[in-house]
């Protein structure tokens, strides 16, 4: 349960991130709050040439609002995000999922950018970016991209992120002034603080009139990445979402996840749980958006 | 071997003493607290930030110090358990209250409950039950069942307010 010897650079600029990340040539990795890659370390389940750290990188650190979005950097941490007066009242569903994140110890350290660059398909950040439509900042030698949350998670641990790129920033669009807006963030876990076997996260838009805008539903746990319920959110958007109309809309749900079985839980166990959080977390962010 | 697998050196304070030392890139921080500097206060579990154990003070907020390399210590300021006791060497009020209302049994989990404990009462020393469960969600105990030391922590809380 030792790390095995590694190159450290503690990197000043992004560039030299950058740098260091094109030369390492596959076998170079980042650090940022290191609570997924320090365990990884550890089990020498990840053994890295070199590990380029960036927490000393200012313009990596903190929280802007624009106009339209919310830029959140990388390293910010996920206990300053929670605590950010921005987050809590202009992306809810982002503080929501945090509460859900680990630890106090481990929010303390661990980052926005960090969970998303190691994409879990159980873990609340991605999932709550998939549900916001958030996209993702990320840099490489050969320049900047970006790439939205939807063509982000390619599978397990996997995403569109190459090994030659850092994340920079999250991109979260703030809901359009006049809209009502309700979110709700549920999940089952064997422990408080630990990963979701399944997760829930919705996001409604409803109109003067009440009728349904804007629908985001995603389900995390339940297939090999955490997915969008397009199925769901087409049968709820234009009507006015009654109890009746949620658990009638939520009928394909099943049929649009493919879970794995494991030691925490079934298949058949995850698709039900996916169907009751759906359910929960539709009618609450509903509820919140009627208020 | 390349010059970045080197000792590197840092410097940082600990319970308020400062300690300039050399150390792996590869060590983590809570085997430099025990294997270095010998601050041995600190219990390791399980080496993957799963049962607190590890946990101390960085900057005033409690982190698991198996997950920081000892290098990113450098410059920051950190209190252990060590560093929970009065200036002459005697228990602090939250020791004292593991102590008489039995939070504790074999031992293990102790010091990162306190120093998760610690971290909440500087923040508010008043806790409802469900903000004390909260402060202590990531620290494992297999001995008490968690009631003793919850109800430790009321009786520290308790003490220090009446100390203010």
């Amino acid at each position: 349960m030792k790390a095995a010897k590694f190159n450290y650079i503690l990197a000043e600029s992004i560039d030299q991130v950058v740098e260091a990340l094109d030369k390492g040539d596959g076998e170079a990795i980042v650090i940022a709050g290191g609570q997924t890659l320090m365990p990884m370390l550890s089990m020498r389940l990840a053994r890295p040439e070199t590990v380029i750290d960036i927490n000393k990188i200012a313009e990596l650190s903190g929280i802007d609002v624009a106009a339209n979005e919310i830029v959140i950097k990388a390293c910010t941490r996920q206990a300053e995000a929670l605590a950010a007066a921005e987050v809590r009242t202009r992306l809810p569903l982002l503080a929501k999922a945090i509460a859900y994140v680990g630890h106090q110890q481990t929010r303390n350290r661990g980052t926005l950018g960090g969970s998303l660059s190691h994409g879990d398909p159980a873990s609340e950040i991605p999932l709550a970016a998939l549900a916001m439509d958030a996209h993702v900042c990320l840099r490489s030698a050969a320049g900047t991209r970006q790439v939205a949350m939807a063509d982000y998670f390619l599978g397990p641990m996997m995403t569109a992120r190459t090994d030659n790129e850092v994340l920079l920033s999250v991109h979260f669009p703030i809901p359009l002034a006049g809209a009502r807006v309700g979110t709700a963030f549920h999940e089952v876990s064997e422990r408080r603080g630990d990963f979701a076997v399944v997760a829930a996260a919705a996001l409604i838009h409803l109109d003067a009139n009440g009728i349904c805008t804007h629908a985001a539903l995603a389900i995390g746990g339940a297939d090999s990445v955490p997915l969008r319920m397009t199925v769901v959110e087409d049968a709820l958007r234009g009507g006015k979402p009654e109890p009746d109309g949620i658990e009638a809309a939520l009928g394909g749900i099943e049929a649009a996840l493919t879970p794995g079985n494991d030691q925490h839980a079934s298949a058949a166990y995850r698709r039900r749980v996916a169907r009751v959080l759906a359910e929960r977390a539709l009618k609450d962010a509903v509820a919140e958006a009627q208020k | 071997m390349s010059e970045a697998m080197l000792k590197r050196e840092i410097s940082l304070t600990i319970n308020g003493k400062t300690h300039a030392l050399a150390v792996e890139p590869r060590l983590s921080l809570s085997d430099m607290l025990r294997d270095e500097l010998r601050l041995n206060g600190t219990h390791i579990g399980c080496e993957h930030g799963v049962c607190g154990a590890c946990s101390i003070l960085l900057d005033g907020v409690p982190i698991r110090s198996c997950l920081m390399l000892a290098v990113q210590a450098d410059g920051h300021n950190i209190t252990t358990v060590e560093g929970m006791c009065n200036e002459d060497q005697t228990p602090g009020i939250l020791q004292e209250a593991f102590q008489e209302a039995h939070g504790m049994q074999c031992g293990y989990c102790t010091p990162g409950m306190l120093i998760s404990a610690q971290a909440l009462l500087t923040e508010n020393n008043d806790p409802c039950l469900e903000e004390i469960k909260e402060a202590i969600g990531g620290n494992l105990c297999r001995c008490t069942g968690y009631t003793q030391i919850i109800e430790s922590i009321q009786l520290a809380a308790c003490r220090m307010r009446e100390a203010d």
